[in-house]
């Protein structure tokens, strides 16, 4: 069976005045119905421009240059702006950080709804309200009714957020791209949000790409994890495969900034330096200036290979001394 | 640990009240038979810790919950509405001004945003070298060298002096921030989400250098955030807070290994960690209420699967439930 999304050599690159900024860099990935793919990685490693690339979304000087994104039997580079605008918001549909951006500030929450499902489907007002109304209830909106009328202010952050997920389930898609939509909230009402879109990926078999920095909420929700680095994939497998045997230095790195239990008291594991800038990367591995053990080979770009069953790695020298 | 004996700062009964007076236009209405009252938000409500001399206390509690309020006051930012603050013996709010000034020096607060509490406007060494010339820890000839001295302890480069805040990174920035702070030369940070803005590999820096800075300086930190993790990482006793009100005090190792109150149960249960894997999230109910209009009695009573008839009438009193731990939940009662 195909996967519902196979993202195939994308390359997205800015043209700017100081210079090409290749935000994407040949990243390929799938995702599966009912799968949630935890797409990883730091400010500017590319993976909110892969998130815009896939609902065509990039604005000039940004261009996809290259690659396909097959969704459906169809490949959405090459569809036009007319056909992708019947795609976007029915069959994928996004949540974003700040539901605040969503949200349009001087329209109730039913017009704005209403308005979503109206631009899709043929409708009377009335189906649409119910709808509207069941969305809500979906996502744990207490008393649907009245909320519906109220305006995005009304609403604390969370319930907003609720309400951004409730417009993108309107039309049943069969792709969600989840862009940080935790990452403003609070620990137990992330904790809620996190529990409403895990139980609706199962029940509706929703594919879903969540965009995210932070390594431990993917483990608590993904299925699959891709590492991304200035632009590139760095590493690829499933959730187990990833965090208790990473490969590259870079989610070695990560994993082992990230302070826990085992850590207390000790120094972090920190990577040296800083992201590079995206207009002067290192030549090939661009986290060779960073890497503990990078060498001369490292000046040529590694490609990305699949030294165990079902991972990808981008490095030349990956971590393999833990063979379980 | 010196805690009891020798405490660096002590918080007596702090309440902090704002009040959104009425404007001449809801006054005049009232006068005509309106019903506008004025609106208080009681941020803190009496809240009293310790922080011991060279230790680093957590602060953790959720949106709207008063942390940042309780560290602007513990840094001298605002005044408590009721109650005192206590600085190596000394209360703080009855000193007179030039004491104070001088006092207060020895606490400084390092920020969440890097990007906003730099002046864009001003070139690094301005940034790090204004306070400490304007404070006479230096002359105005020596702060060249004072201020390499600086910044090679904040991890900077020297050579960056005249550069503008823009010109760096996040983290950079923060460590320009810390440095801005050490410059002064203080006993006692305070850290208010300093690491939250930052990326995870950024973050495991700044970490890295409030642990070296305190091994180094003996500084004492009041570490305020919402990430159990950095908390648990660093501190040595922690402090959560619900809602304006202290629910629960003990050393760290305590509280993570066998949290007592209802709420910290459930912000330990709904960490994410890295080593849980696909999960099934089973998260508390309801919202964070709006500090405007608490619930009654214990305020985490709506949300608390524990939560009996007592709960909804009678506030819990804070107890010593344990050697140096504290939490304010009837529960403990009935147990004995």
């Amino acid at each position: 069976m195909a996967a519902t999304l196979s993202v195939e050599n994308l390359n997205t690159t800015f043209f700017t005045k100081a210079g090409e900024v290749k935000a994407v860099d040949g990243v390929s990935f799938e995702v599966d119905k009912g799968k949630i793919l935890g797409l990883v990685g730091e400010s500017g490693s590319g993976k909110t421009v892969t998130g815009f690339s896939i609902l065509g979304l990039v604005d000039p000087p940004g261009r996809i240059v290259n690659g396909r994104i097959l969704f459906g039997g169809e490949d959405l580079v090459q569809l036009s702006e007319e056909s992708m605008r019947h795609i976007r918001g029915k069959r994928i549909s996004t949540v974003f950080q700040d539901p605040m951006m969503t949200l349009n500030p001087v329209l109730r929450i039913d017009t704005q709804m209403i308005e979503a499902l109206l631009a899709h489907e043929k409708m009377t007002g009335d189906a649409a309200r119910q709808r509207a109304r069941d969305a809500l209830g979906q996502v744990g909106i207490p008393s649907p009714d009245e909320r519906l009328k109220a305006y995005p202010h009304q609403f604390s952050g969370g319930m907003r957020q609720r309400v951004a997920i409730a417009i993108a389930l309107l039309h049943r898609p069969e792709l969600i791209i989840a862009d940080e939509p935790t990452t403003a909230l609070d620990v137990t009402i992330q904790a809620q949000i996190l529990f409403e879109v895990q139980a609706l990926c199962r029940e509706s078999n929703t594919a879903m790409i969540w965009i995210t920095h932070d390594l431990s909420v993917v483990a608590g929700l993904a299925d699959d994890i891709c590492v991304m680095y200035a632009g590139r994939l760095v590493e690829t497998g499933t959730v187990d495969g990833v965090l208790d045997n990473p490969l590259h230095p870079y989610t070695r790195g990560l994993i082992g900034s990230v302070p826990s239990r085992n850590t207390r008291g000790r120094p972090l594991n920190q990577i040296p330096g800083m992201t590079p800038s995206m207009l002067s990367l290192p030549k090939g591995c661009a986290f060779r200036t960073r890497c503990a053990v990078a060498d001369g080979a490292c000046e040529e770009q590694p490609e990305i290979t699949a030294p165990i069953d079902g991972r990808g790695v981008r490095c030349f020298h990956p971590h393999m001394d833990n063979p379980q | 640990m010196t805690e009891p004996n020798a405490p660096l700062v002590r918080l007596q009964n702090i309440t902090k009240r704002f009040v959104k007076s009425l404007d001449l236009t809801t006054k005049l209405i009232n006068l005509v038979g309106g019903n506008y009252r004025e609106e208080v938000v009681q941020a803190v409500d009496d809240v009293s810790f310790t922080i011991g001399e060279g230790e680093v206390v957590g602060l953790v509690g959720e949106s709207g919950c008063g942390k940042s309020t309780i560290g602007r006051m513990v840094a001298g930012i605002l005044e408590p509405t009721a109650g005192a603050i206590q600085y190596r013996g000394e209360d703080l709010l009855s000193l007179p001004k030039a004491k104070r000034r001088s006092v207060s020096l020895k606490s400084q607060m390092i920020f969440q945003d890097p990007f906003a509490s730099l002046n864009p406007r001003m070139r690094v060494r301005d940034i790090i070298g204004e306070a400490p010339v304007a404070h006479k820890i230096v002359s105005s000839d020596e702060l060249d060298d004072y201020l390499d001295e600086v910044m090679n302890l904040c991890g900077l480069e020297p050579g960056f002096k005249r550069r503008y805040a823009h010109q760096f990174s996040g983290g950079q920035r923060q460590r320009i921030g810390i440095a801005r702070a050490l410059a002064v030369k203080p006993d006692f940070l305070i850290c208010d989400e300093a690491v939250a803005a930052l990326d995870v590999s950024i973050q495991a820096q700044i970490l890295n250098l409030f642990m070296d800075l305190r091994k180094e300086l003996g500084l004492t930190y009041l570490l305020i955030s919402h990430d159990l993790g950095v908390v648990e990482h660093l501190s040595d006793r922690v402090v959560i807070m619900y809602l304006g009100r202290l629910v629960e005090v003990a050393t760290a190792e305590d509280l993570f290994r066998d949290p007592n109150h209802p709420y910290t149960k459930a912000l330990l249960e709904e960490v994410p960690r890295i080593d849980n894997r696909r999960r099934n999230f089973a998260p508390v109910k309801g919202e964070i209420p709006s500090p405007i209009d608490p619930p009654s009695g214990c305020y985490f009573h709506p949300r608390c699967p524990h939560a009996t008839e007592r709960c909804k009438t009678e506030a819990p009193v804070l107890k010593e439930i344990g050697p140096g731990r504290l939490s304010a939940c009837h529960l403990n009662d009935a147990t004995g």
